[in-house]
C-alpha cells in the first residue's frame, strides 16, 4: 500500500538531491500520482468490507479472465450441446434438448462399436480407452527405470539427463512429422532396412503397427518431463536408508520393494494422474502421424470432436459439443481423483 | 488492467479493419502463381481508378475454408473473396445485379455456372468463376513406354487402364499401378461414369444407387488386390482430404486420377524427370465424365461500398483481363467469350500445352448429373460420407456392402441433423 503521508511530498526536489533522484522522482511522478488517486477509494472499499473485499478486489481481474476464458465456454459448450442445425449463433439454433446424447448413446449393443448410430464416438473411445491403457502403463515404466539408472553415479550423467528430456521441448507438430518421416514409405526405416534384404513397407497403413506407433511416438515425446519428476523424488529419499540397508546386507530387489518404491510412491501417484489425463487429451502429434488412419484404428476422442465439429460437411457443433461434454466428465473424475491423492499427501506430511 | 489493454487493442485492430470509402478488400488464395498474376491486373486497375484502393489480402486456403464461414456468419469478411465452397455460403454474396452497368453480359457469358453461386430459385449474380476445373487422369508415359505397353485410348474404360497399368506396375517395379485421391468429389466422376445418381426427386440426396456401389465396390475390389493405391485411403480417418500428387510426381504410380488444377503443380515439379500425359476421364458403362469444379471470385453482402464493389468486379470479370489471366496462370476460363475465341496458354512446355487442350476437350463428354453437382446444396454431404466409409472399407474395418449402408445412413442423419 502507499505510505502515509502527501505523494507529492517526495517529488519535491531537495537542495542536496543529485541530478540522478530529481530524474527518478520526475519519471516516478505519474505512478506516485496514480497511486495517490486509488488510495482513498481504496481505503474507504476496505473499511467497507474488510480483509475479504480486498481480497476479492486483488482477485476480480483475474476471475473476470477466467470467467470468460474458462467457465463461460463451458456454459456455452453446455448449451451448445442441448442446440441443433448448422448455424453458428446460438439464437438461430434450435433447442433439441437431449437429442444430441441420445444420438451419442444410440446402441444395439454397447460392446460392438458398428451397432451404434454414432460409430465413430465409440470406436475412438474404444481406441482412447486401450491408448491411455497401454500408454501410460508402458510410458510410467520406462520413466521410472529412466529414472532409476539417471540416479546412479553414470559417466557423462548430465548428458544422458539432457538427452531424454529432449523430446519434451519438441512442438508435437514436429514430433508428428519426424517419425512420419520416419516410417513413411520412402522413409528412414525402409532406407535403413533395405541393404538387409527387406521390401519397403508402409508402416502406417498396417492397422497394428500405426497404433503402435501412436503409442510409441507419444511415450517417446512426454517421457523425458515424467522422468523428471521420478527423478527429483528420487534424489528427495535420504541416503542414510541406502547406506543402513547396504551394512545389513540386503539384495538389490529387496532395496527397490522396500525402501525406492514405497518412499516414491507420492510422486509416482501424481505422474500417473497427470499421464492420465494427458493420454485421454491426445491428440495433436498422432494427428500428424496418422490423421486417425489407417481406417479408425488410430481416431481418438479429440479428433472425433474435431472432425464432428469442424471438418464433416454440414458440421455439426452441437454433437460435437456432447461428446466434448461426455469427455470433459472423464478429465473432471481424473482430476478429482488427482486433488485427492495431492490431498493425502499433504495429510500425511502434517503427521 | 491486462483486459483493459486487451479491449484496448481488439478495439484498434477493428478500427483498422472497417473500410473506408473507396476501400475495396479481397480476400485472396493461390494455388500457384495465380496470386502475383492478379496484384498485376489490380495494380493495373487502380492506376486508372484512383478513387478506388483495392487491398489483395493473401491467405492460405484453410483460411477460406474454416475460418471465411464464421466471418461470414457473424455478418463480417471481406468484400469480395475467391471460394469454391460457394453454393453452401450463397446466402452471405452480394446481388450485383442492380449494380452492374450490363447484367446482360454476366447472363451471357457466365450464366452456365451462375446456379452455382447463388441461393436456389433466384437469378442474382454473385460473381464469376475465375477457373474452372475438371478432374481427370494422368499418365506417366515415359513408364508405359519404357514397359512396352501402349496407352489406352480416349474411350478406354476404367478396366482397362486398369489392366494397362498393372502391367506398367509390373514390368517398371513401381508401387502403385494407380492412385485417386482421397476425396468425394475425385471418386465422384467415376461413380456418375457408372451411372450414378445422388440427386433424389425431392433435391435431397437419394441412397446409393447401382452404379455407384457399381464403382465403389470396384474400387475397394481394387484397393485389395493392389491395383488401386490404399495408402493415400487410409493415410486418414473422417473426410480430411489426402492428393496422391506426390506419389505421381516421384514416378510412383502409372495412372493418376486428379485434375485440371494439377497442371501447373506438374509443369513446376516434375519438369523434365519423366513425360507426362492428360488423359480426359476412363469411361464407365453410361459416360466418360469427369467432375466440373472450380473456384469463383464472389462479391459479398456485407460490404460497405457496393458500388466500388461492382466496379471492380466488372474490371475483372471483362473479357480481356479473363483472357489474360487464364492465359498467364494456366487455368481453365470459364467465360463463354473466352472459350469461343480460344486461349493461347503462355507456357514453354508442349507437355503442358497438350495435357490443358487435352481438359478442354474432356469438358465436352461431361454428363448432366456431373454438369449438377456443384450447384446442389447436398454435394459436399454426400462427399464427406463417401470418403469416410470407402475409406473404412479400405483399411477392412468393413466391407463395402456395410459401407454403402453407412453412406446412406450418414448422410440421412446429416440431412435430419441440417434441420432443413
Amino acid at each position: 500500500m502507499a505510505p502515509s503521508g502527501s505523494p507529492k511530498g517526495s517529488l519535491e526536489p531537495k537542495a542536496s538531491a543529485s541530478p540522478m533522484d530529481r530524474l527518478a522522482g520526475l519519471a516516478l511522478a505519474p505512478v506516485h500520482l496514480i497511486m495517490g488517486l486509488a488510495d482513498k477509494p481504496l481505503r474507504a472499499w476496505q473499511k467497507r468490507t474488510g480483509i475479504g473485499g480486498m481480497a476479492l478486489f486483488f482477485l476480480a481481474p483475474n476471475m473476470l479472465i477466467f470467467g470468460m476464458f474458462v467457465l463461460l465456454p463451458i456454459v456455452i459448450n453446455i448449451v451448445y450441446s442441448l442446440t441443433g442445425g448448422t448455424a453458428l449463433f446460438l439464437s438461430e439454433r434450435s433447442f433439441v434438448g437431449l437429442d444430441q446424447y441420445r444420438q451419442l448413446f444410440n446402441c444395439a449393443n454397447y460392446l460392438d462399436a458398428m451397432t451404434c448410430q454414432e460409430d465413430a464416438f465409440w470406436t475412438s473411445l474404444d481406441n482412447t480407452f486401450w491408448f491411455v491403457v497401454l500408454q501410460v502403463t508402458l510410458m510410467i515404466l520406462a520413466s521410472l527405470i529412466t529414472a532409476l539408472i539417471l540416479n546412479r553415479e553414470l559417466a557423462a550423467r548430465s548428458f544422458w539427463r539432457a538427452v531424454f528430456f529432449f523430446p519434451v521441448l519438441l512442438s508435437p507438430v514436429v514430433v508428428g512429422l519426424i517419425w512420419k518421416w520416419i516410417l513413411q514409405r520412402q522413409g528412414l526405416l525402409n532406407f535403413t532396412l533395405l541393404p538387409f534384404g527387406f521390401e519397403p513397407h508402409t508402416w502406417l497403413s498396417d492397422r497394428g503397427f500405426a497404433f503402435g506407433a501412436a503409442v510409441g511416438v507419444s511415450i517417446w515425446a512426454h517421457m523425458g518431463f515424467y522422468t523428471l519428476i521420478l527423478l527429483a523424488g528420487l534424489q528427495a529419499i535420504p541416503k542414510d536408508l541406502y547406506e543402513a540397508a547396504q551394512m545389513d546386507g540386503t539384495r538389490p530387489a529387496r532395496i527397490f520393494w522396500r525402501i525406492t518404491l514405497p518412499l516414491l510412491m507420492p510422486n509416482l501417484l501424481v505422474v500417473v494422474v497427470l499421464a492420465l489425463i494427458k493420454a485421454v487429451q491426445v491428440f495433436d502429434e498422432v494427428f500428424i502421424l496418422t490423421g486417425g488412419g489407417p481406417g479408425t484404428s488410430t481416431l481418438f476422442l479429440t479428433q472425433y470432436i474435431y472432425e464432428t465439429g469442424f471438418v464433416s460437411q454440414p458440421r455439426n457443433a452441437g454433437l460435437a459439443a456432447a461428446a466434448s461434454i461426455l469427455m470433459g466428465l472423464v478429465l473432471v473424475v481424473l482430476t478429482l481423483i488427482q486433488l485427492g491423492v495431492g490431498r493425502k499427501n499433504e495429510a500425511k506430511g502434517k503427521r | 488492467m491486462a483486459l483493459k489493454s486487451l479491449l484496448a487493442a481488439s478495439a484498434l485492430t477493428l478500427m483498422t479493419t472497417t473500410a473506408h470509402a473507396g476501400d475495396v478488400r479481397i480476400m485472396w488464395y493461390s494455388d500457384g502463381i495465380e496470386g502475383e498474376v492478379f496484384q498485376d491486373l489490380v495494380s493495373r486497375f487502380m492506376k486508372d481508378n484512383p478513387g478506388i484502393n483495392v487491398i489483395v489480402d493473401n491467405v492460405a486456403y484453410s483460411v477460406i475454408k474454416e475460418q471465411l464461414p464464421v466471418q461470414l456468419e457473424a455478418g463480417n469478411g471481406p468484400d469480395i473473396a475467391r471460394v469454391t465452397a460457394i453454393k453452401d455460403l450463397a446466402k452471405h454474396w452480394l446481388d450485383l445485379r442492380p449494380l452492374v452497368s450490363n447484367a446482360a453480359y454476366w447472363d451471357e457469358n457466365f450464366g452456365a455456372n451462375a446456379d452455382w453461386m447463388r441461393p436456389d430459385g433466384s437469378n442474382q449474380i454473385s460473381g464469376f468463376m475465375t477457373q474452372l476445373t475438371l478432374t481427370g487422369g494422368f499418365a506417366n508415359k515415359t513408364l508405359f513406354e519404357q514397359a512396352g505397353v501402349a496407352l489406352p485410348g480416349p474411350k478406354a474404360t476404367w478396366a482397362e487402364w486398369a489392366a494397362a497399368a498393372k502391367k506398367v506396375a509390373a514390368s517398371q517395379q513401381i508401387p502403385y499401378p494407380m492412385a485417386l485421391d482421397r476425396s468425394g468429389h475425385r471418386i465422384t466422376a467415376p461413380n456418375i461414369s457408372y451411372g450414378a445418381n445422388y440427386v433424389g426427386a425431392d433435391g435431397k440426396p437419394a441412397k446409393l444407387d447401382a452404379g455407384a456401389k457399381a464403382y465403389l465396390g470396384q474400387f475397394i475390389g481394387w484397393t485389395k488386390d493392389g491395383t488401386m493405391s490404399k495408402d493415400v485411403w487410409v493415410s486418414a480417418a473422417g473426410q480430411s482430404y489426402r492428393a496422391a500428387a506426390d506419389d505421381f510426381i516421384n514416378g510412383q504410380v502409372a495412372f493418376y486420377y486428379a485434375g485440371s488444377w494439377q497442371i501447373p503443380n506438374f509443369a513446376k515439379k516434375i519438369g523434365s524427370n519423366f513425360d507426362w500425359v492428360a488423359t480426359g476421364s476412363p469411361c464407365g458403362p453410361t459416360s466418360c465424365t469427369g467432375l466440373p469444379g472450380g473456384a469463383a471470385l464472389v462479391a459479398v453482402k456485407y460490404t460497405k461500398n457496393p458500388k466500388d464493389v461492382a466496379k471492380v468486379m466488372e474490371y475483372l470479370s471483362s473479357e480481356t483481363v479473363v483472357k489474360e489471366f487464364s492465359e498467364r496462370t494456366l487455368f481453365l476460363p470459364a467465360h463463354k467469350g473466352v472459350i469461343a475465341k480460344g486461349v493461347s496458354f503462355k507456357s514453354d512446355s508442349q507437355l503442358v500445352k497438350d495435357a490443358l487442350n487435352t481438359f478442354v476437350g474432356a469438358s465436352k463428354s461431361t454428363a448432366d448429373a456431373a454438369q449438377k453437382m456443384p450447384g446442389w446444396r447436398w454435394s459436399d454431404t454426400l462427399y464427406g460420407a463417401i470418403v469416410t466409409r470407402t475409406a473404412q472399407a479400405v483399411a477392412g474395418e468393413m466391407t463395402a456392402e456395410e459401407a454403402f449402408t453407412r453412406i446412406d445412413s450418414d448422410v440421412a442423419d446429416k440431412v435430419k441433423a441440417s434441420g432443413l
